[in-house]
């Protein structure tokens, strides 16, 4: 099966193709059918390699499988291979797996939309990229899939183009993608000057032989970090996130829960040995900006109302998380985090897509409120979601997020506070959600003329087909931890697998005394997350405290704003500038010289006067001319 | 008189006259407007290849100097006969024609 | 007695010369021409090219200029030509360069090597007595009809050609409406 690897993003492309061609003669719900049953079969593939994959002996887990050599020019040779190791057959698992049931929730969700088959068109497309993107055996091959994600994610997020706010989030979302897609170009040229290959084992090799020098490392590792940045939302090129919410909620959930965002952790990952070379400011610096970002987004989220944009910015802090792992040398901790919150992020946003689709379009939740009553099985996954991410053991969110924190610490202190109250405030906000939304009395008939209710308005539950996949993902938040316990070696089963892949990069912490205490960090963190969501409880259940939301924190501290004046301002007089000089130089140095061959040629074409006598004393002079230098040359001296 | 008498015109003498015909007739080709005229002037410019020609056979004691200026002399004729052949049938339809006037090639 | 001849010679080459450019009717330049060629038959005598000279009068004087003649009274161009005005403002300063160019340096370069001339052949035959054999035309003709006979040949074909060319070219076409 391992040699059938290049199955895995060949199945979605077919689906893709076929729905091109055939989409709309299918129509719903064939299309979306053919789409699912691509994305399941690819997972069937991956499933197969994994088991191949654990067969051979843990040195020898690193198979490659090339299609055709893309790229033979010069000293550059890049295939298009793919690589099957242990990293990128779990990206390919959870990417193929959670896109399977996104896929049928979709084909509930989308129902009676007109564009239907399209938007399976898009999915699928996305499904090829990412697979590309993670089972790349070199750089080019993952740009081609990164990029491949960023068009998806635009095409998506504008699904409904008519909607201004829609078109408009897509635009963003690309083009802030593109400044960071334009950190990984950098890292790939440096990559390749330094290296002169492109292949991950080859760059590996070279940082863990030394053959790489620390200043390369770093560059090439803080370019990558650029484009990770701007691919998972980090500080400062988060702002596409919130605003993609406008796509569909499938949509919500695939990308920018549980595949797209991910990529730039994944890169960084794929190349722990550059990171580990690289002067320690970075990683650290890596860190930094990870905490930062966690922090950043988990006041935003606090104060949010929509509830898919109290996710998105959920997903950002999350992300920040797995950032401060990578910064720690926690890739293996990072990993585990990466999937777990596939798995409730994806459940939670497919939850909210539910309460959506059962609200009829609502999206506000200070309209919702007791709504478990009504949508009991949309709830109870959607609590699972919740205590997942709170970090309540045992659910599989605890486990991830005390494995970075422990090495946050062991990486310095403060991190690790910084890291804890970001904690705090994700129980609170979350707790608040799911109040707000499933608890409470219900609001939904307050002002219920003013969005078209017609008189009696009761949410309903949403059809098995969407439930099916809330309830898989509720089994998988809940069990996921089991990946890696703490509690003994023998239950490292995520670090054992990935061992091969990260055992470089990875920081080892087992003298620390983070670790040698890492029972009462435990147990600090079920402390800090269990008052969290008391507190929470304090606020909007039992109304005991005032609720603290500030409009600055809704607004996302502004910054948003800035950039846009920033750019309407001395950004536009400098976009403005750089055209003019292209007008005026670049184009008017090449007209130029076709002007002056004009200029030149009517010059010289006034010697044509036709005259015989004239062309006479032109070989006259010509005649003296030549005279002169046979003189000059002392051929007749 | 006895000093001009004593001086015999050498080779170099015969030369610079050649170069001085010579001379006078490129002027008279770049200068001239009738086209017969300015084909006279050719002929001086022919004449004078054709002495420099004879004073070096004399001078290099080798015939095929005069052998050359023979067969100058036969392509001299021929080049006139056919040139005047062109110039009469482009002054038939142009009367009063000067080289300014056959300017077809002017760009 | 040289030194006379040359310089007699000469003054009928320039006088010739020079009335070539300068008469404006055309007929006057021909007959400017005919001194020119006598002038330098004369050269030819002086320096031991007797045949030539007779070639030189019989054909160039007697066959080339009667024929320019012929043309210039049967084309009617015999009106003077306006030679105080040139429509190329460029054209006389032009030609002054080229004249005193092609002069001065031909000049300096023939002065600088006279004495690089030296004696590659069998020598001159010269007629001493009367009745002398292997005289001038003698040697000619042994060099043109022995070294030079292809050349020969070629340059008569020339002359058929020529004259070939010319009879076609001036033929006027029957029925043609160019007919002048």
């Amino acid at each position: 099966m391992l040699d059938l690897i290049w199955l895995i993003p060949a199945l979605p492309l077919l689906g893709f193709l076929v729905n091109v061609v055939f989409g709309r003669l299918l129509g719903e719900p064939k299309s979306g059918a053919l789409a699912a049953l691509m994305v399941a079969g690819s997972f069937a593939v991956t499933v197969g390699a994994f088991f191949d994959l654990i067969s051979i002996p843990t040195e020898e887990r690193h198979h490659v499988v090339t299609a055709f050599s893309w790229v033979p020019v010069g000293s550059l040779r890049v295939d298009l291979a793919f690589l099957a190791d242990p990293l990128s057959i779990t990206m390919a698992l959870f990417v193929t797996g959670i896109g399977t049931l996104i896929h049928l929730y979709a084909i509930g969700y989308m129902h009676g939309d007109p564009k239907f088959s399209k938007f399976f068109i898009y999915l699928n497309l996305f499904v090829f990229s990412m697979l590309m993107l993670v089972l790349g055996e070199n750089l080019l091959v993952t740009f081609l899939g990164w990029e491949g994600v960023g068009t998806c994610s635009y095409f998506l997020i504008s699904f409904w183009h008519t909607r201004e706010s829609a078109a408009t989030a897509g635009k963003k979302a690309f083009v802030t993608n593109r400044v960071g897609d334009w950190g990984v170009m950098m890292g790939m040229f440096l990559a390749f000057g330094a290296t002169g290959t492109l292949s991950y084992s080859g760059i590996n090799h070279a940082a863990e032989s030394g053959a790489l020098s620390a200043v390369t490392a770093t560059a090439i590792g803080l370019m990558l970090f650029i484009g990770a940045c701007g691919k998972s939302a980090q500080l400062p090129l988060y702002i596409w996130l919130p605003d993609a919410m406008e796509g569909p909620t499938p949509v919500s959930a695939l990308i920018h829960a549980a595949t797209m965002v991910t990529a730039g952790v994944f890169l960084m990952t794929r190349v722990n040995p550059v990171l580990a070379i690289s002067y320690d400011w970075a990683p650290t610096l890596i860190a930094i900006v990870g905490v930062a970002t966690a922090l950043f987004a988990a006041t935003i989220a606090v104060a949010q109302t929509d509830i898919k944009k109290v996710l998105a910015y959920s997903t950002v802090s999350q992300l920040g998380f797995m950032f401060l792992a990578v910064g720690s040398g926690a890739y293996v901790a990072a990993i585990f985090h990466m999937v777990t919150h596939a798995f409730f992020k994806a459940l939670l946003f497919l939850g909210s897509g539910s309460v959506i689709h059962g609200m009829h379009h609502e999206q506000d939740m200070r309209r919702m409120g007791a709504l478990r009553k009504l949508m009991p099985v949309t709830a109870f996954t959607f609590i699972i979601g919740w205590l997942a991410i709170a970090g309540v053991p045992p659910f599989a969110g605890f486990w991830s997020k005390d494995e970075i924190l422990l090495f946050a610490f062991a990486k310095s202190p403060i991190l690790y506070v910084v890291g804890m109250i970001t904690a705090l405030l994700t129980a609170y906000y979350m707790t608040r959600q799911v109040i707000m939304v499933f608890f409470g009395e219900a609001r939904w008939n307050d002002h219920s003329e003013e969005h078209g209710a017609h008189g009696d308005f009761k949410p309903h539950e949403s059809p098995r087909i969407m439930l099916l996949p809330l309830v898989v993902l509720a089994g998988l938040s809940v069990v996921g931890g089991a990946m890696q316990l703490p509690f003994t070696k023998d239950l490292h089963f995520l670090e054992k697998w990935l061992e091969p892949v990260i055992e470089f990069g990875e920081a080892d912490i087992h003298h620390s005394w983070a670790y040698e205490n890492k029972y009462i960090l435990l147990g600090i963190a079920i402390v800090v997350a269990i008052s969290g969501i008391l507190l929470s409880a304090a606020v909007y259940a039992k109304k005991k405290i005032a609720a603290i939301e500030p409009a600055l924190l809704a607004d996302g501290w502004k910054y948003d704003k800035a950039i846009t004046s920033f750019m309407g301002g001395p950004g536009r007089r400098a976009f403005d500038g750089v055209a003019w000089a292209d007008r005026t130089i670049v184009d008017g140095a090449v007209n130029g010289v076709g002007r002056l061959v004009q200029g030149a040629g009517g010059f010289l074409r006034k010697g044509q006067t036709g005259a015989v006598r004239n062309y006479a004393a032109a070989v006259g002079l010509g005649v003296v001319a030549l005279l002169v230098w046979f003189f000059l040359r002392g051929v007749v001296l | 008189m006895s000093l001009l008498a004593a001086a015999t015109p050498t080779t170099t003498w015969y030369l610079i006259l050649a170069a001085v015909l010579f001379g006078i007739g490129a002027v008279g080709v770049l200068v001239r407007r009738n086209p017969l005229v300015m084909f006279m002037c050719i002929e001086l410019m022919l004449n004078a290849v054709n002495l420099s020609f004879v004073a070096l056979a004399k001078k290099m004691g080798d015939i095929g100097g005069q052998t050359t200026v023979f067969f100058v002399m036969v392509v001299a004729a021929a080049e006139v006969v056919v040139g005047l052949g062109i110039i009469v049938s482009i002054m038939r339809r142009r009367p009063g024609a000067t080289a300014d006037d056959i300017s077809a090639l002017k760009g | 007695m040289e030194l006379v001849v040359f310089v007699l010679a000469a003054a009928m080459i320039l006088v010739g010369a020079v009335g070539v450019i300068v008469r404006s009717n055309p007929v006057h330049a021909a007959l400017s021409l005919i001194l020119t060629l006598f002038g330098v038959a004369v050269m030819f005598v002086a320096q031991n090219a007797h045949f030539l000279a007779a070639v030189q009068v019989i054909v160039y004087a007697g066959a080339i200029v009667v024929l320019f003649l012929f043309v210039i009274m049967l084309l009617g161009v015999d009106r003077s030509e306006d030679l105080s005005s040139e429509p190329f403002k460029v054209q006389r300063p032009l030609a002054a360069i080229v004249g005193l160019g092609v002069i001065g340096l031909v000049v300096a370069a023939v002065v600088s090597s006279r004495d690089a001339i030296t004696v590659r052949g069998t020598g001159l035959n010269v007629a001493d007595t009367v009745g002398d054999g292997d005289t001038n035309i003698k040697q000619l003709a042994r060099s043109v009809f022995g070294d030079y006979v292809v050349a020969f040949e070629v340059t008569s074909v020339l002359l058929v050609v020529a004259v070939v060319g010319t009879v076609l070219l001036t033929r006027r076409v029957k029925g043609s409406v160019k007919d002048s």
